[in-house]
């Protein structure tokens, strides 16, 4: 497989502050990779470096293979999907993506042929001759993809595309989308703080912090083997537990909750004891009252505080005995639990190799929510 | 509520009859057959006269023409080209740059017709019909550049991005993206570029020089010799012109929008 994009080591200094810090990712042709992180930690800013907006202060962007450094934004073979999409507003639809083709100086019958084709291909055959301010929200999207599209680029970047889209339309354009991506088999990288957008579409997703990259990998990766606690966090539903890690008198680990209570941990972690750690536990890992009496089962009596029901995504609020924090349990709608009742006392219990632990640093984000 | 809007009703017929009485008497005058200010009986002869027997004045109102379609085409070039400099190129001084076109808006004519006057002046340049297109343009100027920059300013600067992005060169983007949404400021511009030149008398009674009369410059010539009726038929062909102009603009600006 051919490399598309690759971007090694780059950085991005505004005078002291540092808003991309040696960043370096590669995509393959024909792949949909994402990058995902919260507002401001530097998504727009690393795209903006791709597409030729802003010089890197460091690192290089090379695109099949070529170095971008000194190639003008117009010339390099990639395009943007603006954040507000920033279509023309006094051209019509058919204009707006004739735009990049009559730059290059192609013949009309060739536009015309290609113009018609893609929006076709977007779902909106004939809408050619309306003005932008007739198309709802939708279709302007479309519209905005389809312009780059037409161009038929070697990477599309696409920056938070469906930010300003309802959540209900949100979720139809993300299928759309990745049927759009297979369809044409152009490389998207697509950027986002929406981590399930991120994991429906993607075949990689790169995770940013303040920043810096903290991971990179498949969806599944990201979700059941996280490098970092930001990543625990912020990709899918965690609970977070604070213990001190402590050494036993055979040299296994376990954690030290606030209350006293004791956790096996299982895993390939950097422990040491007496450092304090971040302990996480997806809702689905916690079983409600565990039958099997397994020597690496982590059980604890528990208090219901409340029941959010959500179909198939339904969750158990609990509080174990002597916690501080609430736990969301997964509620599994098997017709098995359906005589839990709010204020019922239940067991609960994970298998110690289904949590992952870090040590705690100072890192910024979703600390002491 | 009844008695308030008969009210405001009143006022605003008041308002009718004071700005545009002035105007009546003018417009019933200028058929008058007599030169004095009584009236005694209707004719056409002072339009003849105009029309037939006016070398001067229509000298003078060549003369405002050439300065004004000159000094608004100039004005709106350089006023455009600066906006979108200003937009483009986010520098420093942006803010200090629009709080000085501001400037000769708002001072006094009289200031800016001594200074133009004192700076002819003192660069050597003699007084002619050329100071005061000069003198047009840079009053002209700010008025364009800031209506331009307005008309920019509504738009993302991301559109500019965009036209880069798929492939537009600096120039074809000023000429396929910013001209294009900046038209209708660039119109209105040119358009208050003229009139304002047109009607100017102040700055341009400064720096003008012989040979050089304007219309508005004539008129107050002609007046001092007394009312002529003349006067009253020019005024009233320009009232004529005005609204129709007004009109016109108007629909056309509409027009654009709309496109
Ligand atoms: N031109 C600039 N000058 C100075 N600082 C900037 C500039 N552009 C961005 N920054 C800073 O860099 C950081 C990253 O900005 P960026 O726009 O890349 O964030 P983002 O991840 O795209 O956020 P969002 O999800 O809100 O769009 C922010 O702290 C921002 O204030
Ligand atoms: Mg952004």
């Amino acid at each position: 497989m051919q490399i598309a994009l690759s971007v090694k080591n780059v950085t991005k200094r505004f005078g002291d502050f540092v808003a991309v810090d040696d960043v370096s990712l590669s995509v393959e042709d024909g792949k949909f990779f994402s990058i995902l992180g919260p507002s401001g930690c530097g998504k727009t800013t690393l795209l903006r470096m791709i597409a030729g907006f802003y010089e890197q202060s460091g690192g290089t962007i090379e695109l099949r293979g070529q170095d971008m450094t000194d190639v003008e934004p117009n010339k390099r073979p990639v395009n943007l999907v603006f954040q507000n999409l920033a279509l023309f507003p006094m051209m019509n639809v058919y204009e707006n993506i004739a735009f990049g083709l009559r730059r290059r100086g192609e013949k009309s019958p060739a536009i015309a042929k290609k113009v018609n084709g893609l929006l076709e291909r977007v779902g909106l055959p004939g809408a050619g001759k309306k003005t932008i301010d007739q198309l709802s929200g939708g279709q302007r999207q479309r519209i905005a993809i389809a312009r780059c599209l037409v161009l038929d680029p070697t990477v599309l970047l696409l920056d938070e595309p469906l930010g300003a889209l309802d959540a209900k339309l949100r979720e139809h354009m993300k299928v759309e989308l990745k049927k759009l991506q297979a369809q044409v088999g152009t490389t998207f990288v697509y950027i986002t703080h929406d981590q399930s957008e991120a994991m429906v579409m993607s075949d990689a997703v790169a995770v940013m912090n303040a920043g810096r990259f903290e991971q990179i990998g498949t969806p599944q990766e990201l979700y059941h083997n996280p490098a970092s606690s930001f990543v625990a966090q912020f990709v899918g539903n965690n609970n977070k537990l604070r213990a001190v890690m402590h050494k036993d008198e055979r040299g296994g680990f376990f954690a030290r909750y606030g209350n006293g209570m004791d956790f096996k941990v299982d895993g390939a972690f950097d422990l040491s004891g007496g450092d304090a750690y971040d302990l996480f536990v997806r809702p689905e890992s916690l079983v409600i009252n565990p039958v099997e009496a397994k020597q690496e089962l982590n059980v604890m009596p528990a208090a219901v505080k409340a029941i959010l029901f959500d179909g198939g995504n339904s969750r158990l609020l609990v509080t174990p005995d002597g916690f501080a924090d609430e736990l969301v349990v997964a509620l599994p709608q098997t017709k098995q639990f359906d005589h839990i009742r709010a204020g019922d006392r239940v067991r609960i219990g994970w298998d110690a190799s289904k949590s992952v632990c870090f040590k705690r640093a100072d890192w910024k984000i979703y600390d002491d929510e | 509520m009844r008695k308030r809007s008969s009210f405001s009703k009143a006022v605003f017929i008041g308002t009718i009859v004071f700005l545009s009485l002035p105007l009546l008497v003018l417009v019933l005058y200028s058929f008058n057959e007599s030169k004095s200010g009584s009236w005694t009986g209707f004719s056409l002869r002072w339009y003849v006269k105009l029309f037939t027997d006016s070398p001067q004045l229509w000298r003078a109102f060549g003369n405002s023409v050439i300065v004004a379609l000159s000094s608004a085409l100039v004005a709106t070039m350089i006023g455009t080209l600066g906006a979108v400099a200003v937009n483009w190129y986010k520098f420093r001084l942006r803010k200090y740059l629009r709080t000085i076109t501001f400037l000769p808006m708002i001072l006094p004519e009289i200031i800016i017709g001594v200074s133009l006057l004192v700076f002819f002046s003192g660069i050597g340049l003699k007084l002619s019909l050329f100071t005061v297109f000069v003198a047009h343009v840079s009053f002209n100027l700010p008025f364009v550049f800031l209506l331009v920059l307005a008309r920019l300013e509504e738009f993302d600067f991301s559109i500019i991005e965009a036209a880069r992005d798929l492939g537009a060169s600096e120039t074809q983007t000023l000429l396929k993206v910013i001209l294009p949404i900046s038209m209708p400021g660039i119109i209105s511009g040119f358009l208050t570029a003229v009139t304002l030149s047109l009607e100017d008398f102040v700055i341009t009674f400064f720096v003008t020089g012989p040979g050089a009369t304007t219309l508005p410059l004539y008129v107050y010539s002609a007046i001092r010799f007394g009312v002529s009726p003349v006067i009253n038929a020019l005024s009233v062909v320009m009232i004529l012109g005005t609204v129709a102009l007004t009109w016109s603009t108007r629909n056309f600006l509409k027009y654009i929008a709309a496109k």
